[in-house]
Order: C-alpha cells, then sequence, then structure tokens
C-alpha cells in the first residue's frame, strides 16, 4: 500500500460531502487502487482528532508516504491537492502564457 | 458597587485579591477575554484559573494551549509548584493540544472551518466535567492558517459554543502596546462583553505589574489597575486584597510603646490594631523607638516581627544592645523575628507579598517597618500609596500593633512625601524634631496625631543614653520648633491671651 490517507470532516454537511467525494475522485484518478483511505467524523470520534490533533475540517492526513502532511480544505483546489500528495511539482496550476 | 445588585453570578477565579476587584469573580457561563503583552502573566493567570479549581473548588477544566506545547506548559509551572501532570493523570484537568506541529507542512486547498477544534474541546469538556475552559494564546493560531477572516468568524463560534457547554472560560491574547488596541488580530471583536488587562511596565525604572478589569458587561467590577505579583507558591497574589477584605474590629485595649512616658504622652500607649508612624529626620532616634517597642512585646510576652531596610542584621542587633535591648536572645526565645531586606532588591509589591508571608508564618502580635522612607526610594507615587495602602489593609486585618518609621531629608522641620501618604492611614503619629537652641542641638519629641484618644499636645524634650530614650518636660518659651525655626522667647499668660483675643478689644 503505498499511499495511507485519513481524511477528517465534521458530520454530513456540504463541506464534509464536497471533500470525501473530491478526494476519493483524485485518489481513484491518480492513485489507482494503491491507496487506504480512511474517513473519520470528528463528532463520532474526537479522540482520534485529538490524537492527529486535527485543528480545521476538512483535513486530509498523509500519512505515508512520509514525510507526514496536512491538507486542509475543501479539496477545491485540486492542483494543491496533488502537490499535497506529490503527485505535481508545484502547487500553483500550471498556466499557458498569454499572448 | 455591592454583589447586591449583579445581575449575573460569578465564579470565583481562585486569586482572592482578584476575585475582590472582580467583585466576586469572573461571569459565569461566559467567555472572558485576558489581554497582554508577552510576558504579562497570562498564561499563569488562566493556569491558576484551572489549577484554583481543582485545588479549592472541586472544579475540573480544560486547557486548549495555541501556543505552547503541553510538556512546556506544564514545565512553565511548575516552578510555582502546580502538578499539572498530576491533575491530567487524575483526570481533572484535560488538555487540548493545538500548538504548532513542527513537522510537516499543511497545504489550504478550499474552504475549511474549526469545527474539529470545537468537537476536541467539547469531548474534552465532557470527559473531565469541566466547568473551566481556559484557551491560551489565541492568536498563534492565525499563522497557522492563512484566511484570518475565517478564523475569526470560527473563534466565534467556539466562543457561542463554550457558552452553549455552560463552561466559564478564558481567552488569553496578545497585544503589543501596554496601552494600545486590546488584542492582535481583532480578536477582542468577538468577545467583547469581558475583557481583562495585564500589564508588564517600567515605573520608575522598576518592573511593576498589574490587572485591570477592563470591562463585564452588565456586571460590577472595580476600576483602574492593581498591582499583583508572581511568586511560589501562590502564583499571582493582587495586592490590595487586605484593604478589601474583612478588618479586625477596632480595640480598646492599648500596648506599651517602650517607653513609660510616651506611653503616658498618648494616654496610656498605643492602642491594638493600630498603627503608629515614627517621623523624623536620621539620628534622632526612630530606630531606637523600635527597639524599645519590641522590647515591651517581649516583656509581656507577645511576639513581634521586624522589617529593617535601612540597616544590617548585625548594625541592628549591636545598635539595640547599646540601648539595653538584646534582639538575640528575643530570638532564641521565639518572640521575635528579623528580617532585614535591601530595598531596592526587589519590587513594592514583592516586598508586601514577603512582609505578608512572613507575618502569616510567624503570627506577630507586633510589627515594625524601619524604615517606610526607604521603601519608597526609586518607586512612583502611585505604588507606594498602594503599598501603604496595602500594608495598613494586612496591619488591621490581623489586628497587630504596628510601627513604622520615616526618616524625614530635612533635619529640622517639614515633611517628606512617604509622611503625606502615610498621615491618613495611620493612627497615631510620632514626630522627631532637632532642635537648635543657643547653638545647642537638641531634641524634641510631640505626639501630633493619637486617633480615638487624648494626648499630650506639648513638644517634649527628650535624650538618648544607655538606657534608651529618656523623655523630659516640654520646652519652654520655645516656639516653631515644628516650622524648623524655633524660638526663644518668654511669653507670658497674659500676653498670650491678649494677643489672641486682640482683634475683641479693638
Amino acid at each position: 500500500m503505498d499511499y495511507v490517507l485519513t481524511l477528517y470532516v465534521a458530520g454530513q454537511s456540504r463541506l464534509s460531502q464536497d471533500a470525501i467525494g473530491r478526494v476519493e475522485t483524485i485518489c481513484e484518478d491518480h492513485l489507482c487502487g494503491k491507496y487506504q483511505l480512511e474517513v473519520v467524523d470528528v463528532f463520532e470520534h474526537p479522540d482520534m482528532a485529538e490524537e492527529d490533533k486535527i485543528l480545521a475540517t476538512p483535513t486530509l492526513v498523509r500519512r505515508l508516504p512520509p514525510p507526514l502532511r496536512r491538507i486542509v480544505g475543501s479539496m477545491s483546489e485540486e492542483q494543491k491537492v496533488l502537490f499535497g500528495l506529490d503527485l505535481v511539482e508545484r502547487a500553483d496550476p500550471v498556466r499557458e502564457p498569454e499572448f | 458597587m455591592s454583589a447586591l445588585v449583579n445581575a449575573l453570578d460569578r465564579l470565583a477565579v481562585g486569586i482572592d485579591g482578584f476575585d475582590a476587584i472582580a467583585d466576586g469573580g469572573l461571569p459565569l457561563g461566559r467567555t472572558t477575554l485576558v489581554a497582554g503583552t508577552a510576558g504579562s502573566g497570562k498564561t499563569l493567570f488562566g493556569v491558576q484559573f484551572l489549577v484554583s479549581g481543582v485545588e479549592r473548588f472541586d472544579q475540573n477544566g480544560v486547557i486548549v494551549t495555541f501556543e505552547e506545547a503541553p510538556r512546556a506548559l506544564q514545565q512553565n509551572v511548575l516552578s510555582i509548584g502546580w502538578d499539572l501532570p498530576k491533575h491530567v493523570r487524575d483526570n481533572r484537568i484535560a488538555i487540548v493540544d493545538v500548538s504548532p506541529e513542527p513537522e510537516g507542512a499543511t497545504i489550504e486547498a478550499g474552504h475549511f472551518d474549526l469545527t474539529a477544534l470545537m468537537a476536541r474541546i467539547e469531548h474534552a469538556v465532557n470527559r473531565v466535567n469541566a466547568k473551566r475552559v481556559l484557551l491560551d494564546a489565541l492568536g498563534a493560531v492565525f499563522p497557522q492558517l492563512s484566511d484570518n477572516v475565517v478564523i475569526r468568524r470560527e473563534l466565534h463560534r467556539i466562543a457561542v459554543g463554550l457558552r452553549r457547554l455552560g463552561v466559564t472560560a478564558l481567552m488569553t491574547v496578545e497585544r503589543s502596546d501596554e496601552y494600545g488596541a486590546i488584542a492582535r488580530f481583532g480578536v477582542e471583536e468577538f468577545v467583547a462583553d469581558n475583557v481583562i488587562v495585564m500589564r508588564n511596565q517600567l515605573e520608575a525604572e522598576r518592573r511593576r505589574r498589574t490587572i485591570e478589569v477592563l470591562k463585564f458587561r452588565g456586571a460590577s467590577h472595580r476600576k483602574g489597575e492593581f498591582s499583583f505579583t508572581i511568586g511560589a507558591p501562590d502564583g499571582i497574589t493582587v495586592v490590595p486584597l487586605s484593604s478589601i477584605g474583612s478588618n479586625q474590629p477596632p480595640s480598646g485595649d492599648r500596648v506599651s510603646t517602650g517607653n513609660g512616658e510616651l506611653d503616658d504622652m498618648c494616654g496610656g500607649g498605643i492602642f491594638e490594631n493600630s498603627i503608629a508612624l515614627v517621623s523624623g529626620a536620621t539620628g534622632t532616634g526612630k530606630t531606637l523607638m523600635v527597639a524599645e517597642f519590641m522590647k515591651a512585646a517581649v516583656q509581656s510576652r507577645e511576639r513581634a516581627l521586624l522589617f529593617a531596610f535601612e540597616e544590617s542584621r548585625d548594625q541592628l542587633i549591636r545598635n539595640a544592645a547599646s540601648w539595653g535591648v538584646d534582639y538575640e536572645r528575643a530570638e532564641r526565645l521565639g518572640l521575635l523575628r528579623i528580617v532585614c531586606r535591601h530595598p531596592e532588591s526587589i519590587g513594592l509589591e514583592d516586598h508586601l507579598v514577603a512582609i505578608k508571608q512572613e507575618t502569616e508564618a510567624f503570627g506577630p502580635q507586633r510589627l515594625a517597618i524601619d524604615s517606610m522612607s526607604a521603601l519608597e526610594r526609586g518607586t512612583s507615587a502611585k505604588a507606594f500609596r498602594e503599598f501603604v495602602i496595602g500594608i495598613t489593609g494586612h496591619v488591621k486585618a490581623k489586628g497587630m500593633a504596628a510601627m513604622f518609621t520615616n526618616t524625614t531629608a530635612m533635619l529640622v522641620g517639614r515633611e517628606t512625601i512617604a509622611e503625606t501618604h502615610m498621615s491618613t492611614v495611620t493612627d497615631s503619629i510620632f514626630l522627631l524634631r532637632y532642635v537648635e537652641l543657643c547653638g545647642e542641638v537638641r531634641r524634641g519629641i510631640a505626639v501630633l496625631k493619637m486617633r480615638g484618644s487624648q494626648h499630650d499636645r506639648d513638644i517634649r524634650e527628650y535624650s538618648i543614653g544607655a538606657n534608651g530614650m529618656t523623655i523630659r518636660g516640654p520646652f519652654e518659651s520655645v516656639n516653631g520648633i515644628l516650622a524648623g525655626a524655633p524660638t526663644r522667647g518668654r511669653i507670658t499668660e497674659h500676653d498670650r491671651l491678649s494677643t489672641m483675643f486682640a482683634h475683641s478689644y479693638a
């Protein structure tokens, strides 16, 4: 298993559902089966959130591969999520030069 | 304002002096902001709020630490003697760690909120059944995430959430200036109802710590800045504590000053539970009067405590011996304790706390401070006034008979600031003055004030010898001693009366 990820969300909010959907899509598209994703609701498991020192929701914790990394937010900025997973070189989307 | 008019209930912090100025404590079930510059004692105040909760009120608490890692926080308060790890083990205090992670950068990718933090706080509050919550160094959350608007909104939600949980909360936040904006990052905007400001400023080249209740919405409190000290084992001690506390009732019983003639001059000695001020220039015999006062205590088997700020212990003992007072023997009997301190070694508030601690430990019936003017050197008028109020309040609360000395700057006549501050709070004032007569320096004593008693109005001559102070008869036919310009002139009773009533013959 190359990637071990935990996604912390708060209940069934729109923000939670968006984040879950986007992370699942990114994993399927880019990690094709080589990952393990656990979704944790902070209301149900606040002790786990405490353990991982989760401040904001949604937060995606990349446990493996090292180094440990946290990606915070609705995951709407896909380029940044990919950067956080070391799947692209840079966090800013590459733009075509304008003339 | 009395507690009766309070619409809100209070929760005592557990710092007596603070609870007194806060008219009982923090608004119950609300969040109060504690703002202060770096090193002003905010975290300590917050931790004391929790530790007192556990140790004095059987109320558990939660610490949410935004800046310091739990281990560092526990280490820092250990010097005070607070055993946080024990309270954590016993499930009396829970720590929610929101301190910045040393490893692993955080990447932001879209909208977020701080629901996770609120869930963790709520979990901790429920786990230990907390009544008190401290959110320490709120500002430290801002650098962790980029969107300050979102953080402010979310912290507001947390403040609302805390209210829903029914806990009484303190949020500490750093400010940049002692008298500028309340807090950095606009934090005060969402918990502006109750604000405490702690300050640590240089005043007359000394550090002075103060605490002020800026506002309690809909609740009374005392206004202005109050000095406080930090030390083991009490943590924060807010100074004018005893001036607010209950006093012993005034006593009609008298104790000897140690000098029979002086006792006669003030109508039979000074009252128990009163303060006598001995004021005079250097060498007039103030320290001698203190020695006689201490001796009288020992002779009547009462405990006496002497604070000396002008002389070393050896000097003090040697001088007393020259007047026939054996300090060392009195100490061996356990009836006397001498504490010599350098006045500038610590701040005035620290001196006051030290004096209180010594009196609590030794339990004296008599107290002497030699001298107040040494303590006054290099302090601001305000700080000294607070000290005087604090110490007089303490003497009254303990019901001691106290003698303070004050060295006047002028060899003859006039007064110093210490006198002006002290004269209204002291019950008796003894003036010692040099009197120059026919090219000879002589000494005169007068009882200027004797609250609640008749006293001698004469200015009497005294001398100092191997038996201490010997007071003789009044100076005859001398005027202007107190003004510092004595003139000799024989005035008959008839002459005096005729000048007094001269206008009625006109």
